[in-house]
């Protein structure tokens, strides 16, 4: 059924992270008033995602407060939630969306924010170590927090932002950590090189036991399926109580690709955030766009990106049509140090640093 | 239940829900009143939830901290004297009937 005037039409929003949320209410901010459904896998209403590394990891931020809005506010603007509930299929020609629970919902208008998953250590004896941790959901923290004893060691491989934020808020917390890069430096993916000895050497005044250029040749596991100790490509054994891999997104694509769907490293959009079906969007961490500077195709896995495409696509959804072309920006906090980063740090002929990265606790770099 | 009443960049006057021990950004945003985004969630790395508060209020609320000025300097729309991060004024008995205005832009 497809509404004459667009404020009715019905659309179904898969994916209850920020990007899944914020569709919902940027919708209903610019007038709309048709059936809004969002489905997600997760048993929590949508909440913001940022804070699951710093605060709230720390004991900081409580639950509630993370929640992008409580669930009397979903209701009071008539947006259905669909919780714990998989969408297993889309039929396209009908306009429908299948869910694991053998109902399925109607749209004129669907939002495919999906995210993604962390993507997994290459090694298949680790499935079901019991000291294994990802970081992605709520759920995912409550575990690894519950980890979180004063003295207890902790490896984190992988020196993005995960396991930098991660690290710092275990050395808060008291545990001995070290932190794995196998590339020759941390935050090789979003930053220049100033950037990176900047941080290298916070981390290690912090008390974080930092090596790059190194992995995990092997994990030795005890019979209760708990990873005890790892042997290093340097040679080195190192005991660990615990092991936090942060070593990229995988993006949830196969509803889309099962569906026919133009997928690749993501699901293909267009400027208006459009697929290859003009009925169906997809946002946040699962959509690769054409970026705005014509640098190609791009898929960026931040909260700002997810939170301003969703008001894009509301609009364009509603009959507003806009293309996606904010600059990208990324934050992090570790330890007192924030970081701010706004644009790519992938095209630049050279950098101009403000400050000293080997020295303080304040540095600016400048792409040119 | 104290209130907070916000006036929209479309001029609109929001009176809203504010508990006591919650940002005002968190209320508004909750609420869903326009022009109030806190993209980056109260972190103090964002400035997108700028507000204009009212001088008759503006010496009730604790000052700016250093984080808080300096994020002020990358508002969308000109701070004032009267700028704050509303992630950053959170609600006490006190503040019952707050004044604030949305800028006309956040980002």
């Amino acid at each position: 059924m497809t509404a004459a005037d667009p404020l009715d039409v019905s659309v179904v929003v898969i994916g209850g992270g920020q990007a899944g949320g914020e569709v919902a209410a940027s919708l209903r901010l610019a007038g709309h008033r048709g059936a809004i459904t969002i489905v997600s896998d997760e048993d929590s209403y949508p909440y913001t995602r940022p804070p699951l590394s710093k605060g709230y990891l720390l004991g900081q931020t409580e639950r509630s407060e993370l929640l992008l809005r409580d669930e009397q506010m979903y209701r009071s603007h008539a947006i259905e939630v669909r919780t714990g509930r998989h969408a297993t299929s889309i039929d396209r020609r009908a306009r429908r969306v299948g869910l694991d629970d053998g109902t399925d919902l109607g749209y004129d208008a669907l939002v495919l924010a999906t995210g993604g998953r962390p993507r997994h250590l290459p090694h298949p004896e680790l499935d079901g170590a019991v000291n294994l941790h990802y970081l992605r959901t709520l759920e995912d923290v409550d575990r690894l927090r519950d980890g979180f004893t004063v003295g207890a060691h902790i490896l984190i491989i992988g020196g993005g932002y995960i396991g930098l934020e991660v690290a710092s808020v275990a050395r808060r917390r008291g545990l001995e950590v070290t932190l794995l890069e196998a590339n020759p430096r941390i935050l090789s993916r979003v930053a220049a090189e100033p950037t990176s000895e900047f941080f290298t050497r916070i981390h290690r005044e912090e008390g974080v036991d930092l090596r790059v250029d190194t992995r995990v040749a092997e994990y030795v596991l005890d019979a209760t399926n708990r990873i005890v100790e790892v042997v290093l490509t340097d040679g080195h054994r190192l005991a660990v109580d615990l092991v936090l891999a942060g070593i990229g997104l995988i993006p949830n694509v196969e509803l889309a690709e099962t569906a026919g769907l133009a997928v690749e490293n993501g699901i293909l959009v267009d400027t208006g955030l459009r697929t290859s079906d003009p009925h169906v969007f997809a946002i946040g961490d699962v959509a690769r766009f054409p970026a705005a500077d014509g640098s190609g195709m791009r898929r960026l896995e931040s909260m700002p990106n997810a939170a301003e495409q969703a008001r894009v696509v509301a609009d364009n959804i509603l009959g507003n049509p806009r293309p996606y072309d904010a600059e990208p920006w990324f934050w992090s906090d570790q330890y007192d140090v924030k970081l701010q980063v706004t644009g790519l740090s992938t095209f630049f002929d050279e950098t101009v640093v403000r400050g000293d990265p080997a020295s303080g606790r304040s540095l600016s770099v400048f792409y040119l | 239940m104290p209130i907070v009443k916000i006036t929209t960049p479309e001029g609109d006057m929001r009176a809203i829900d504010a508990p006591v021990g919650t940002p005002v950004m968190k209320a508004a945003v909750s609420a869903m009143v326009p022009g109030i985004i806190g993209e980056c969630g109260g972190d103090l790395s964002c400035a997108t939830c700028h507000v204009y508060v009212d001088p008759a209020w503006i010496d009730k609320l604790p000052a700016r901290t250093a984080d808080e000025e300096d994020m002020l300097e990358a508002t969308s729309e000109e701070p004032t004297d009267c700028s704050r991060l509303s992630c950053q004024i959170i609600m006490t008995k006190d503040l019952d009937g707050l004044a604030v205005t949305a800028p006309a832009t956040q980002r």
